[in-house]
This record gives C-alpha cells, structure tokens and sequence, in this order.
C-alpha cells in the first residue's frame, strides 16, 4: 500500500463539493454515497444505491441531456474497476462538461476492506489518460487545492483519482427511495413542470 | 437483397416520440439504425463496450430530461441485468429495442442460450416485453411501447423477431 496515501477522505470530498453550487453530482454505490451525503445532502445529488459499475454513465447521460451544467461523478475505486469499459465509451464520446472522482483507497471497503487491483498496480488514471480522459492524481493537500478549481472548470473529460488511505468511509445513509431520489433531482433540475 | 423499410420506419418513430440519446452495442440488425442516428442532427448516438453501460446512460438521460433508447442483440440482455436494477427501483423510463438471435433457423448455437432467455430474463428483472414478428408491426410496436415507457415509467423492451430481420447464414469462404 502506498505511504502517500494521506488525505483524508471525507475532508477530501467536503473540499471538492464545498463551492459545487449548481453542478449535478451522481454518488456510486457504498462508500462514495456516504461521502456524498456525509458533507451535505442536495436535490441535485443522485445517490444510487446498487448499479455497481454505472456511477459514471449515469454521469455520460445527465452530462448528454444538460451539456451546459458541470456534472460531477463520485465514485469508487471498486465500482470503476467494474466500469472501467465506460472510460473507453467516455473518452471517445468526450462530454466537455463531465468529471468524474475515483475515491481510491485500493480497496473494496463496503464489502470488508478486500483489496482491488487497483492496490496491486492497476493505475486507473494511466488506462484513464489511454482512454483518452484527462487524469490527475491528487495524493497530497497541494495537489488538492490545486484540482479543486479544476474540477469546475478544466474541459472534461476529467478523472480525478482520489488517493486516500486504505480505510472505508464513515458510514452516512441518505434516502434510498429511488422514485424519491429520482424527482428530486429532476424537479430540482426541469422543474415541477417534468412531471406532468 | 432488397432494403427493407422498418429500420427507417423506426427511425421515424424514434424521432416522433423525441428521442435524444441512441446507445448502442452493434448488431447486424440495428445496422441502418445505427447509422441513421449516428448522422442525426439532434440525436447523440453512444457506442458502448458493454450493453449495461447503455441502461445506465439512460437512466442519467432520463435524471437529465432526455428520452433514450439501447439498441443491442438478445445476447446482450444478458449483460445488462443487474444494471436494470437502477431504472426497476427508480421507475426511470426507457426503451430496448432488441433483435433476436438464437431462434427462427439460427445458424450458431452459442446464441441460443441467450436468445432462448431473453423474455425470461427481462421480465424477471420487471422489464415489460413487446414482441413484433413481422415487419409491418415494427414502427406501430416501436410507437406503443415509447408511450409505454413514458406514460408508466417503465423499461420496455421491442424483441424483434428473426423472421424480422432475417437469420444470418454463414458460408465458407463469405466476406461480411
Ligand atoms: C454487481 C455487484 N457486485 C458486488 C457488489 C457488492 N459491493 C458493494 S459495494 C462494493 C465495493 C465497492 O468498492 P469501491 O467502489 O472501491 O468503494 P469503497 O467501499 O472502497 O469506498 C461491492 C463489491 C454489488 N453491490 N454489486
Ligand atoms: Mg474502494
């Protein structure tokens, strides 16, 4: 495991998301919907709850349907292992607007702290960047401070890989009613007016 | 071989009932298709690696107040289950339109095991079925099933029949 992961995850999330303002987030399955939640619930926040490997192109079709508004996706290192096609339908269809952060603690943490490939030397920016998606690798403070402007504002593709350590998040359970979760965000969105 | 008209008739259809976002896995059936909404103005046409990517760029199509339809072969059913569960538990409308394999003088049996489960498998993960099994049913099928979907918040799926887009033969010796 790698001695630089350092940053701390739920203060590395509330960081990105602090000046998010109208941007539409999707949270993966696990640990990320936590994250979501954990630093502040809002009606432009899709968590999902299951769909292990979809955080992403749920992503790709909000970012299709509103090409003008930042769509941020929160994912897991495990959940983009799962997905790991869609950084290739991703990076050919380039969504300006889209990015997308791996929060990577090399581990399948919901499911009892297995490990991934991505602790035994799958680099997920590098088939990333193959992909054609810009990638960064934040695994220190600097490196944060310095992506958080980015990630509003860099042309997407973007992935972010998130390194923090090998630990699982903190344990926050926003709604799990999907129909619930689903016309709040679209009302949020479109308005009253989408669901008539 | 003569073209036939119902992939342009769908085409329409898909059109008419404001569709925005075409995903796809390539088929030898949605041939037409795929290239109508690829040189479509006002429609996004996705090619994926893998059919459940379609389910969730739809579901994120629908969040974002698009209407989407997946295009794949009754092989790829199989790779799209558990990513169905995301438009089953969210009631997020969508349309599959799905050309069949592994039935009407199938030529390969490796698609038969898929092609023979395709409705089972749909409707137990709560996608609602329409089959069509000739040519003049496609675009009425297409029509209903998109109100289908939108009117109920469904995920709906069109099984074209063999008998409708023909069974492929193989021959030696045959360029593609
Ligand atoms: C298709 C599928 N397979 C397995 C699981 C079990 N599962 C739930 S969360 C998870 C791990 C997710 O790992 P990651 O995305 O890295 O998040 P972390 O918990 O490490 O933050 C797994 C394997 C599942 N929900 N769905
Ligand atoms: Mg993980």
């Amino acid at each position: 495991m790698s001695a630089s992961r350092t940053l701390d995850r739920r203060a590395s999330v509330a960081q990105l998301l602090r000046h998010r303002g109208e941007s539409l987030l999707v949270s993966g399955l696990g640990g990320p919907t936590s994250d979501a939640y954990g630093v502040g619930d809002h009606p432009l926040t899709f968590y999902l709850w299951g769909a292990m490997g979809g955080a992403a192109m749920v992503g790709l079709g909000i970012a299709l349907a509103q090409p003008t508004r930042r769509v941020i996706v929160l994912t897991g290192d495990g959940e983009m292992l799962m997905g790991m096609g869609s950084l290739a339908t991703i990076g050919v269809k380039k969504p300006a607007n889209l990015a997308i952060v791996v929060i990577d603690n090399g581990l399948y943490a919901e499911t009892g702290l297995q490990e991934a490939h991505t602790a035994r030397g799958v680099d997920l920016a590098a088939v990333a960047r193959a992909c054609g998606v810009t990638a960064e690798v934040v695994e220190t403070q600097a490196q944060l401070d310095a992506v958080e402007p980015r990630l509003y504002s860099a042309p997407g593709p973007l992935l972010v890989n998130l390194k923090v350590p090998s630990v699982a998040s903190i344990l926050e359970l926003p709604a799990r009613d999907g129909p619930y979760l689903r016309s709040r965000f679209r009302t949020a969105l479109l308005g009253p007016d989408c669901h008539l | 071989m003569s073209v036939p008209a119902w992939p342009d008739e769908l085409f329409e259809e898909l059109v008419a009932g404001d569709v925005r976002q075409v995903a796809y896995v390539p088929d030898a059936g949605h041939k037409r298709l795929i290239e109508r909404s690829l040189a479509a103005p006002g429609i996004e046409a996705v090619s994926l690696t893998t059919e459940e990517e379609g389910v969730a760029m739809l579901a994120g199509a629908f969040l974002g107040g698009q209407r989407g339809v997946l295009l794949l072969q009754s092989s790829g059913v199989g790779n799209c289950i558990n990513m169905l569960s995301l438009p089953a538990e969210c009631r997020i409308p969508m349309l599959m339109i799905v050309t069949m394999r592994g039935e009407w003088g199938e030529f390969n049996p490796w698609q038969i095991t898929m092609g023979q489960g395709t409705q089972a498998s749909l409707e137990a993960v709560g996608v609602l079925v329409n089959r069509v099994e000739s040519a003049a049913d496609v675009a009425p099928t297409v029509r209903a099933s998109l109100a289908l979907a939108y009117n109920t918040g469904r995920v709906v799926a069109v099984l074209l029949s063999q008998k409708v887009i023909g069974a492929k033969m193989f021959k030696k010796g045959d360029t593609k």
